[in-house]
């Protein structure tokens, strides 16, 4: 399970917080090569996009999130959900279509929410996000929570007129959200580079009225800080910020993408582009962890996981009955 | 104790009611007050038919002006609803419900349903819709049907004052997404509203009028032309009922077949266009469940399958009117095999 830090600390992490964060990218990386695995058994019904390679931007935003902030996802979600705090056993029940998943079995990996966890949901809808974070936001402004909102959103939704009006109006009603762009360079099949008129999807922030940072999406520490800084901003009363991750997904766009469009990409991304790597590095240079500490997590995801396709796959699924139940509150 | 008021007057007054009971409840949509950094007045018209004007003072920081980003505000209205607020987020023409429809139609609908039974969204859409302004083909649609046609969405179109004080006040108390249509003709017509806070449940029709001959089930402002209607009809000697199911979704189909059972008879008076209609809707539902008690086809009355016209000769040629309700109602009665 993963920890949070409360929200304002100094920005500074402790070792207990560097092991969280690792075992959030960890146990994000392992869900999906699990995910990845079982898929191709053909067990996992509908449509999976996983998100290993991008590990650190989760992480990196939602170390510095409580039970006062939300969050709202895309497609490609399940990253987000584990860096939320939801269960990842409930989160593989259900992907595996099982009453016992974190929606009942009713949703799928596209549509993993925990409202109780301030998780908005995996969004099948890309640009589906945005709005309803600027409406977290605005619920917290009144309210006087000093919470916030973070939308993610990909390479793709940048273009989304969706997306673009929720910059505008988080900026004209200044509201406590933080918009995170996750430019994995590819929307589906299609490079960013060629679908983003701008060099940058954090040129566009100038535009609507908020500051915009490009962070390395491979390093957690970077993430981390420039996070940091606006999350301070929207508590503080500042109004919103623009951050664009720059990194890789390894994987297809979905399960079954045979990726042709990347050429041999991915293999090289694996090699020398893996934030896990490169947080175990820093950190063990550094000396604030050392390798067996980072090895006891691995060991314990590792069984997490596991644990967690097994009791998906006993776990029964949904009747007739459930068919038609909750499409209302009352009806 | 009821008095005389206009239909926009009994929606101010719910809104202004809801807002006063409960502090979650909040306004926002485009020109909802009017004036936002402008050197002029604030709550410069309180809605573009004013029909929320005086809010905005009375509720400070509830009365939300938002950009013409219907995607981004009909949205955030929606996200709000999920923690904690209770919006009352207007879309100004139903006919721009393309611009925000995946808000309203994928994400608000879907919540319940797609996150296991977990999720709470409270949030109702005030929309105008309807023919006779001369507004054209962009201003002028009647589109609940669309909605009616989704899955965890309910629909609301109240057809007067007092049914719309009540039905509001009931759509903000509800926890579900709510579409309330306010057909644009209507503000200006008067009735009996009474002043303290009331609701009214949906699902329930109401019988506008008894008879024994003829069941005329009418949608919103089609309910005055069905009483209409059943006037000339009742000088004629047929004696119609007249219903008016108040929500489309859900659709208080016990009412409707009960009264065709008695009357053995039907005319559907739909202002939408014709394919896939709550005219197309109710009749089915009637020829499936109460086949044995009808003595004649049932007849559909509604708009022809064109866009809404602008010269006021061809919107009025467009328009059902009371005519064309007693034409469809004689037709029934004088059917034979």
């Amino acid at each position: 399970m993963t920890d949070t830090l409360p929200s304002n600390t100094a920005h500074e992490l402790n070792p207990d917080a560097l092991l969280a964060a690792y075992r959030t990218m960890r146990t994000i990386r392992e869900f999906e090569e699990r995910v990845h695995e079982e898929f191709a058994t053909g067990e996992i019904p509908g449509f999976v996009h996983l998100y290993a390679g991008e590990e650190a931007s989760a992480a990196g935003v939602c170390v510095h999130l409580d039970d006062r902030d939300v969050l709202a996802s895309t497609h490609r979600g399940h990253g987000h959900c584990i860096a939320k705090g939801v269960d990842p056993k409930e989160m593989m029940a259900e992907i595996y279509g099982r009453v016992t998943g974190s929606c009942h079995g009713k949703g799928g990996s596209m549509h993993i929410a925990d409202l109780s966890k301030g998780m908005l949901g995996a969004n099948g809808i890309v640009g589906g996000g945005p709005p309803l974070i600027c409406g977290a936001a605005l619920a917290a402004k009144l309210q006087g929570t000093g919470g916030v909102g973070v939308a993610f959103f990909g390479d793709g939704a940048s273009n989304q007129g969706t997306t673009l009006e929720a910059l505008n109006l988080a900026s004209v009603w200044n509201l406590p959200a933080i918009f995170v762009a996750e430019n994995n360079g590819y929307a589906e099949a299609t490079s960013s580079t060629w679908s983003v008129a701008a060099d940058n999807i954090a040129d566009r922030a100038a535009g609507f009225g908020m500051p915009g940072v490009i962070v390395d999406g491979f390093d957690f520490f970077a993430v981390y800080e420039a996070a940091a800084e606006a999350i301070d901003r929207a508590r503080n009363g500042g109004g919103p910020t623009l951050i664009e991750v720059k990194f890789t997904r390894y994987f297809g766009h979905f399960e079954g993408d045979q990726q042709a469009y990347r050429a041999d990409e991915v293999a090289r991304a694996r090699e020398t582009l893996d934030c896990l790597k490169r947080f175990r590095g820093r950190v063990t240079e550094t000396g604030q962890l050392a390798d067996h500490q980072l090895n006891e997590i691995d060991n314990e995801v590792d069984r997490l996981i596991d644990d967690a396709v097994t009791e998906a796959k006993a776990a029964p699924k949904p009747t007739e009955a459930d068919l038609t139940t909750d499409v209302y509150i009352t009806y | 104790m009821a008095r005389t008021i206009s239909y926009r007057e009994a929606i101010n007054e719910a809104l202004a009611q809801e807002m006063e009971r409960d502090e979650s409840v909040i306004v926002m949509g485009e020109d909802n007050a009017g004036g936002m950094g402008s050197p002029g007045e604030m709550d410069a018209w309180g809605g573009v038919l004013g029909v929320t004007k005086g809010l905005y003072h009375k509720f400070p920081g509830r009365v939300l002006d938002t950009p013409i980003s219907e995607s981004a505000f009909i949205g955030a209205a929606i996200g709000a609803a999920t923690r904690g607020m209770r919006p009352v987020a207007e879309l100004m023409f139903i006919d721009f419900m393309g611009v925000c429809f995946d808000q309203i139609y994928n994400q608000a609908a879907k919540f319940r349903y797609m996150f296991g039974g977990k999720a709470v969204t409270p949030v109702v859409v005030r929309t105008m819709y309807g023919a006779g302004l001369r507004a054209a083909a962009q201003h002028s649609q009647a589109l609940y049907p669309i909605f009616t046609h989704i899955p965890g969405l309910k629909v609301v179109v109240p057809s007067s004052p007092y049914e719309a004080k009540g039905l509001l006040i009931q759509s903000i108390r509800d926890d579900d997404p709510v579409i309330f249509c306010e057909h644009k003709m209507l503000y200006d017509t008067t009735g009996e509203v009474p002043e303290e806070s009331y609701t009214i449940p949906f699902g329930e029709a109401n019988v506008a009028r008894e008879g024994g001959d003829v069941t005329i089930v009418a949608i919103g402002r089609m309910v005055s032309v069905a009483l209409e209607a059943a006037d000339e009809l009742a000088s004629s000697g047929v004696e119609a009922e007249v219903i008016d199911p108040r929500t489309t979704s859900p659709l208080d189909t016990d009412t409707i077949l009960e009264s065709v059972e008695n009357t053995g008879r039907l005319v559907v008076v739909d202002e939408a266009t014709p394919r896939c209609n709550m005219a197309t809707d109710i009749s089915a539902t009637v020829a499936q469940e109460a086949f044995g008690s009808l003595h004649a086809p049932i007849q559909m009355v509604t708009a022809p399958h064109t866009p809404v016209p602008f010269a006021d000769s061809l919107e009025d040629f467009y328009m059902p009117d009371a005519q064309k309700v007693v034409n469809a109602a004689k037709a029934t009665v004088g059917w034979k095999r």
